[in-house]
């Protein structure tokens, strides 16, 4: 399952529909848009650090309307923050409609963690998979805090695993203040607000000085039910 | 004098190269998947990655070339041995680049789309992306994917061959892992005399049908026939080896009760495989059988089946390995679609 390039298809019916939506993520820590490296932020507990790598998948988007019916993209994308046109996602071929929210997937499901090799956004030469107890890593955030007791100061959450009790895959469900009207001539773009402080938040205060490396299932879920939350909605235009 | 030396060298040439072309040839009927008899369904069924011998012979090169590790000096098959049934003979532990030594013994390869997972601790969910594992672990190949990639699209010959399996310009680690799960894929044993005796071609002697029957009685709870292996994982009770801290399929599930077990192996071919279990502890059969015949030298959370083994004899542990050497399948281990294919 493989993320389509030019601008996904849904996955049932025919789909003469002309409706167009754009998804774009934009990355901040807090109110302040997400930079690499030289911008030092806090977390909640006052320690400072600086952000080095930042990525995760999303996939299975679902726009709902207000009747209830929806339509389903089966891709995966993989957000990278080095690459700025990863974070925009093109959604066509949408029945016309008033759409009220949208509901997607962090991580990869348990089928396409166990399907073998795959090629597009699964292509295990994104760095976003374990070769050693197969499955894909859903979430990447890496950066250096001074509390950090690893060596070089760095902190690494490579959250994954589809397997419970230790699945990483939350679903996210937002609705939109206003309903978006989709239509041949209405296209749409929808900002989404990536917040990476929530991953060190709500439910949990990620302490450097004690959690610097996640890098399997060990304190995973912790760090996984912290990012549920990380994703608003930012506009609509 | 010197004429008939020629002729005669061209004569050989020519039949050395007839021979050799046949050898290595692989014809769609190499390539077919047949289930031998009393055989389950597979795990693995080559959907969406139909056979074909193109792809099959790119699988068997990049099987055999160390173009798949970080410097170029160890391929799959620098540890996965054609002679020892694709283990590495003689070798308790794996051994990587740069003499780097892993964790734990090469298993043999054989049958492998039987396997529901891959790996001492089951870790690898699907044929085409075990060998990923290897090629990424810093202590035996150290490469990374894309770096494989680039490797090969620098090579005009792979290029080539990738085209014609695949019929696309690219190559991507989707077809590279695909052509390997084509080649690993059709290595099953399936054609020992244990085989034979059940088919009826072939007799055992009194000790080989005693230590059949003291297998069926002691062993075949978790090596279960006809595959010699039930796909669970198991502690068989020997000592943690602290040197190596390896808690084996706990480390895949975070589950306590899961530590210290480990993949019950096939035994299939199992005289070519030594040493034995996930640490090659064991040189030979006879330490191994040793070592189960006597329920006081098993550590704490030894698997209850371990105990259903009870004292073995002398006697016992004779017939059980003269049974045990009938699984070496020579049609398999001889089987010159396993051959490396450098050597031609």
């Amino acid at each position: 399952m493989a993320s389509a390039v030019a601008g996904a298809m849904p996955f049932t019916g025919k789909h003469p529909d002309q409706g167009k939506l754009t998804i774009i993520f934009d990355h901040y820590v807090n109110d302040k848009i997400l930079q690499f490296d030289t911008v030092a932020y806090n977390n909640e507990l006052g320690q400072s650090f600086t952000v080095t790598k930042f990525k995760y998948y999303i996939g299975n988007i679902h726009l709902k309307k207000a009747n209830g019916t929806e339509t389903t993209y089966k891709d995966y994308y993989l957000v990278n923050e080095e690459e700025p046109s990863s974070k925009t996602i093109n959604l066509n071929h949408i029945p016309t409609g008033s759409y009220t929210a949208i509901e997607f997937m962090i991580g990869v499901d348990s089928v396409d963690n166990c399907s073998g090799a795959q090629s597009g956004a699964l292509d295990p030469i994104n760095a976003m998979f374990w070769a050693w107890n197969t499955g894909y890593i859903f979430m990447k955030l890496e950066g250096k805090a001074p509390a950090s007791t690893s060596p070089g100061n760095i902190f690494e959450f490579h959250i994954g695993g589809y397997k419970p009790p230790y699945s990483c895959i939350r679903k996210v469900l937002l609705y939109f203040d206003q309903p978006i009207p989709l239509s041949d001539t209405a296209t749409k773009e929808l900002h989404i607000k990536t917040d990476v402080a929530e991953i060190l938040k709500t439910p949990v205060n990620i302490d450097f000085s004690k959690l610097s490396s996640v890098t399997d299932f060990h304190n995973a879920t912790t760090i996984a039910d912290n990012y549920m939350d990380m994703f608003s909605i930012l506009s609509i235009r | 004098m010197k004429k008939a030396l020629i002729i005669l060298s061209i004569v050989c040439t020519a039949l050395v190269g007839f021979t050799t072309n046949t050898y290595f040839l692989i014809t769609p009927k190499d390539v077919e998947l047949k289930i031998p008899k009393g055989f389950p369904k597979p795990y693995y069924k080559f959907k969406n990655n139909k056979l074909s011998p193109e792809i099959f012979v790119l699988g068997r090169k990049l099987f055999y070339d160390p173009i798949l590790s970080r410097d170029s000096t160890i391929s799959c098959a620098s540890c996965h041995q054609r002679i020892a049934a694709f283990g590495h003979f003689d070798h308790p532990l794996s051994h990587g680049i740069n003499g780097l030594i892993g964790k734990r013994n090469v298993p043999a390869l054989q049958n492998l789309i039987w396997q529901d997972t891959y790996m001492w601790d089951g870790g690898v969910n699907n044929l085409e992306v075990q060998p990923v594992s290897p090629i990424t672990n810093p202590v035996e190949m150290n490469e990374s994917i894309a770096h494989v990639i680039e490797k090969l699209k620098r090579n005009p010959t792979y290029a080539s061959e990738f085209r014609i399996a695949f019929n696309d310009t690219s190559i991507n680690s989707e077809h590279i892992l695909k052509a390997l799960a084509q080649f690993t894929g059709l290595m099953i044993s399936a054609d020992s005399r244990y085989d034979r005796f059940i088919t009826g071609q072939d007799t055992f002697s009194t000790s080989e049908k005693n230590g059949l029957e003291l297998f069926r009685d002691k062993c075949a709870s978790c090596h279960a026939e006809p595959l010699f292996t039930d796909n669970t994982y198991r502690n068989n009770g020997i000592k943690p080896d602290s040197s190596l801290d390896d808690k084996g399929r706990g480390n895949i599930t975070g589950r306590q009760f899961d530590d210290y077990k480990f993949k019950v192996p096939s035994l299939r071919n199992v005289e070519r495989s030594y040493p034995y279990m996930h640490d090659g502890r064991f040189r030979n059969l006879k330490d191994v059988l040793n070592y189960y015949g006597d329920p006081s030298n098993f550590a704490p959370n030894t698997a209850k089946e371990m105990y259903e083994i009870g004292k073995l004899s002398e006697q016992d542990k004779k017939d059980l390995i003269a049974f045990l050497l009938t699984l070496t399948d020579k049609t398999f281990l001889y089987d010159r679609r396993f051959a490396d294919p450098f050597t031609q």
